[in-house]
């Protein structure tokens, strides 16, 4: 590996101090004179007509500013009531119908919370109840409940743009993959497995729910605080949404207190826009725990999955992927086409079938999760593909490592595979657990059994990012970049990156946080792309201006710029440290004065070659993978059905670890919070009720449930146009942990889970089924 | 109801009128300003509202303002000056032990009662005193190391007095 002086080094993190003294800067703790809180009355119903709302008695009590509905919303001039990234399909507050439980209905800004929660209780609202559709396998039926009755594209994200209209069907998109003849290879084939997996819905819980401050400034311009991973989306919403110019909305965004992919796109800010735009005063909306409940959650997902085996190898998979959007599709299209078509795995199969449907319900929106439908599509693959080689009696490593791609080689959808380190980490895992050491017997109730899983989540293509590198006189720098530090680290990789080409140390680097006022275009902060895609553009902006710098040197020492390095805050000749200039010296050359600034921005833009919409074939489908795998020793308590995982392996390539304690860091907790979600996280709803909304009844991991022995293994395959080499770790510890903890509990007690979470009571009544004893319990 | 109470908040006196109905997180936030002190489940299950009571941990989120008349209050900000960490914080700095750190107040809080109570905890003394105390990031492992760090260097700190 190349050498270099910051970039590899796990510098300690930039927002440590604000941090652990509790000063960091959060929407929550920001307050404008005269700022007016806010409630919202939602819906209690599935799916109802709104017949009538009475709102009177609200707007005259003491201290109410405003009492708005979705109504009064559609009648302000040039203002579209409807919002989303895929579709314009979600209304800023109900019109006409509700298609949720927890739809947002009316909305009050009052002087204090109480004031507007006292307010929301004389609000009189008639309903009629409508035919729901809770279901995703009903719902794609002709005969369902409509939850739309039209479908309208938002035209917002490049990648979206073959999103199409479509109206008298629950479904709003379509992936398809087709390569080779998949019934031939059925019908040759010397073994068909058929199985089916689902993966509930669960919330992301963020600690710090969302929260968002607007008011109008003194020029009335629009001003927005806002917990959100997408900024830049955010304006672009607001602008389309309300028909402001976009230079006269600022966004701005502080420290997240965690994102997991709750906070992309618009959540709040249209609704709390709209009523700072009618009480012309600052306003702020932060949601209960339970209201976050009912505003975003991750995808259910049913995978119908059918693989033939010939001469034990896979010859064919046919995928069948339907994704629970819930009453509005947020990014459902997005995941149903990026994760669909990796729902095959990261396998050489000769023939491959996939449709993936994202598809209306009236529950709770769905929309991206850490590993944004990765892990549910893994979930399935890879559990069936340890269920087969297990049939066949093969090792399930070697059963993986065989057929998975190699550099050079062709994915399904066609496009050659690059740093593509999935062996690497198969091997890793198998390695940390000690694969090739023999299980020893047991007998008893309390078994014990290894799993290993792997698959690759591929990075969302096309996307943008851009950013501005400012180089003050005395060496230091800014950095304008819209990448949100929702606990990432990015304050610290993109400080390494920037202080590497611009050699000086990482402390001598400011990140500027996102405000669309100065800091440039990006996509999202989502989908493990910042690393790469802002880490590029910081470097290239940093490369321009130190290209400047060294323009001024060369000319000055008569030597080639070409000669030039930077180090030690400094440009100097390579080889000869002696014969360079101070950054404050070559500023007095340039300028004749220590006053200014040097700055350069670059934009990193990967584009993607066209997908055949029938096939799903395109010469490059994505920037790059993250190959994950994750090795995991289990204890099943075969009394009570009880798993306790006992060993975690987190592996994942990450391509160069810009800062390796903190890709370690990102692996490992992706891990332990989708622990959680593998063993109880469940959003449980009863005809689109949900049940279980609070954290006294839905539960997520906590130091309890952390294993004894867990430990990342970042693989470092550098990718050829990643900064330094550097892909990204987000969510690549996330994408794995599910089949690898059922994988080892096939191997503990001989029952396969297809269900997730892995309940106590999932477990037993499996254990009951292998040992022929029926289950009263259903 | 309206009351007038007196507490000692970050080791100052502090009295304060409060509405029977507030509870001790709406006066550290909205009147103190108290940032540290964050509501994220309401339900005291969740410990991001954590702070120290006579020095033992409650959830300020379901204290009523009026019960904490008379007793003393630590939040985050009462902790240190802000130049120099507490060894606690010291450790979680140097061990990783924060990524989005919005659970970071409750957890120092946390272990300081903890090691006050006991100096030398086991492992699973440990995980069962900050099972209340929820990390979505799930840096748990570092959270772990931080505190025996932290133990390590209260300890030190002991010794060298």
């Amino acid at each position: 590996m190349a050498n270099f002086s910051v970039v590899g080094q796990s510098v300690y993190r930039k927002d440590a101090n604000p941090k652990v003294t509790g000063r960091a800067l959060h929407v929550g703790n920001i307050e404008m004179p005269g700022m007016l809180q806010v409630a919202v009355l939602r819906s209690p119903y599935p799916h109802a007509r709104i017949l009538r709302i009475d709102k009177s008695k609200a707007e005259a009590l003491a201290g109410v500013a405003v009492v708005l509905t979705g109504a009064d919303i559609s009648k302000m001039a040039g203002v579209d009531p409807h919002f989303g990234p895929a579709f314009r399909d979600q209304p800023i507050l109900a019109v006409e119908k509700v298609c949720h439980v927890g739809d947002p209905v009316v909305a009050v800004a009052a002087a204090d919370h109480r004031t507007a929660e006292d307010a929301l209780q004389l609000v009189e609202i008639d309903y009629e109840p409508l035919p729901g559709v809770f279901d995703v396998l009903e719902a794609v039926k002709k005969d369902s409940p409509l939850v739309h009755e039209q479908h309208r594209p938002a035209k917002a994200f490049a990648d979206l743009a073959h999103v199409k209209a479509g109206e008298q069907s629950n479904i709003c998109y379509q992936f398809k993959l087709r390569v080779g003849d998949v019934d031939k290879a059925f019908a040759e084939a010397d073994r068909i497995f058929d199985d089916i997996f689902t993966s509930p819905p669960a919330q992301h819980v963020p600690m710090e729910p969302h929260v968002t401050l607007a008011y109008l400034d003194e020029h009335d311009r629009l001003n927005v605080w806002t917990a959100s991973q997408s900024p830049s989306y955010v304006r672009t919403e607001l602008a389309a949404t309300f028909g402001i110019p976009m230079h006269r909305i600022r966004v701005r965004v502080p420290y997240l207190g965690g994102g997991y992919g709750a906070k992309l796109y618009a959540k709040l800010e249209p609704l709390v826009t709209a009523l700072a735009l009618r009480t012309k005063k600052p306003v702020r909306y932060a949601l209960t725990r339970e209201e976050e409940f009912l505003t975003i959650t991750k995808h259910k997902v049913v995978t119908k999955i059918k693989t033939a085996i010939k001469n034990g190898a896979i010859t064919a998979r046919k995928c069948e992927v339907y994704w629970d959007t819930g009453a509005y599709a947020e990014i459902g299209p997005r995941i149903g086409h990026k994760s669909g078509y990796t729902s095959a795995g990261p396998y050489k199969i000769p023939n491959v079938w996939i449709d993936s449907y994202c598809v209306y319900t009236n529950k709770v929106p769905a929309g991206a999760f850490r590993g944004f439908g990765v892990p549910q599509v893994i979930w399935a693959y890879d559990s069936q593909t340890d269920m087969i080689a297990r049939a066949l009696g093969v090792d399930p490593v070697e059963f993986r490592l065989q057929p998975a791609l190699d550099e050079g080689e062709k994915f399904a959808t066609g496009t050659v595979v690059r740093s593509f380190g999935i062996k690497e980490a198969i091997r890793q895992a198998a390695q940390a657990i000690e694969w090739s050491k023999p299980k020893p017997s047991q007998n008893g109730t309390r078994r014990r059994g290894r799993g290993i899983a792997a698959g690759v989540k591929a990075v969302l293509t096309p996307s943008i990012s851009g950013a501005i590198v400012i180089l003050n006189a005395d060496g230091t720098a800014n950095v304008l970049s819209s990448t949100v530090e929702m606990g990432q680290g990015s304050e610290t990789t993109m400080s390494q990156i920037v202080a590497e080409e611009l050699g000086i140390t990482a402390d001598r680097v400011h990140i500027v946080q996102p405000d669309t006022d100065v800091t440039p275009y990006d996509t999202i902060t989502a989908g493990s792309r910042s690393t790469y895609h802002m880490g590029n553009a910081v470097r290239l902006a940093a490369a321009k201006v130190k290209a400047q710098l060294c323009e001024v040197v060369a000319a000055k020492l008569e030597v080639a710029p070409d000669d030039l390095t930077a180090g030690k805050g400094r440009i100097y000749v390579r080889g000869l440290e002696e014969r360079g200039m101070t950054v404050g010296e070559i500023f007095l050359a340039k300028f004749g004065s220590l006053g200014t600034t040097l700055a350069a921005e670059a934009v990193c833009q990967p584009t993607a070659a066209h997908m055949d919409p029938e096939t799903g074939q395109s010469e490059k489908c994505t920037e790059y993978w993250f190959p994950s795998a994750t090795a995991a020793e289990v204890e099943v308590d075969t009394e009570t059905g009880r798993v306790k995982v006992l060993q975690l392996y987190s592996v994942g390539d990450t391509g160069t670890a810009i800062n390796p304690r903190h890709c370690e860091q990102q692996l490992q907790g992706a891990a332990l919070m989708h622990l959680g979600l593998t063993m109880f996280e469940e959003m449980i709803f009863e005809e689109g009720q949900l049940i279980n909304g609070s954290l006294l009844d839905y539960q997520v991991a906590s130091i309890k449930d952390m294993p004894q022995l867990v430990r990342p293994i970042v693989v470092q395959v550098p990718h050829e146009d990643g900064p330094f080499g550097a892909k990204g770790a987000g969510e690549t510890g996330a994408l794995t942990v599910a089949p690898a903890i059922a994988n080892a509990i096939e191997d503990a007690v001989g029952v396969r889970i297809r269900d997730l979470p892995i309940t106590p009571e999932r477990v037993l009544r499996a254990l009951a089924e292998k040992n022929g004893v029926t289950d009263s319990r259903g | 109801m309206k009351r007038e109470i007196h507490l000692r908040l970050n080791e100052q006196d502090a009295s304060l009128v409060v509405d029977d109905a507030d509870t001790l997180l709406e006066v550290l936030r909205d009147r103190f300003k108290l940032w540290s002190v964050r509501e994220a489940c309401g339900v005291s299950a969740c410990g991001s509202c954590t702070v120290l009571l006579d020095g033992k941990p409650v959830s300020a989120c379901l204290l009523l303002a009026a019960r904490a008349a008379g007793h003393e209050i630590l939040t985050l900000e009462g902790l240190s000056d802000g130049d120099t960490l507490h060894p606690i914080q010291q450790a979680w700095v140097e061990e990783r032990a924060l990524q989005c750190a919005y659970c970071t107040p409750g957890f120092v809080l946390s272990v300081k009662a903890l090691l006050e109570e006991n100096a030398d905890p086991s492992d699973d003394e440990i995980r069962e005193y900050l099972a209340g105390n929820l990390c979505r990031c799930a840096g748990y492992a570092e959270i772990l190391r931080a505190v025996r760090a932290a133990q390590e260097k209260i300890k030190l700190a002991a010794t060298a007095r």
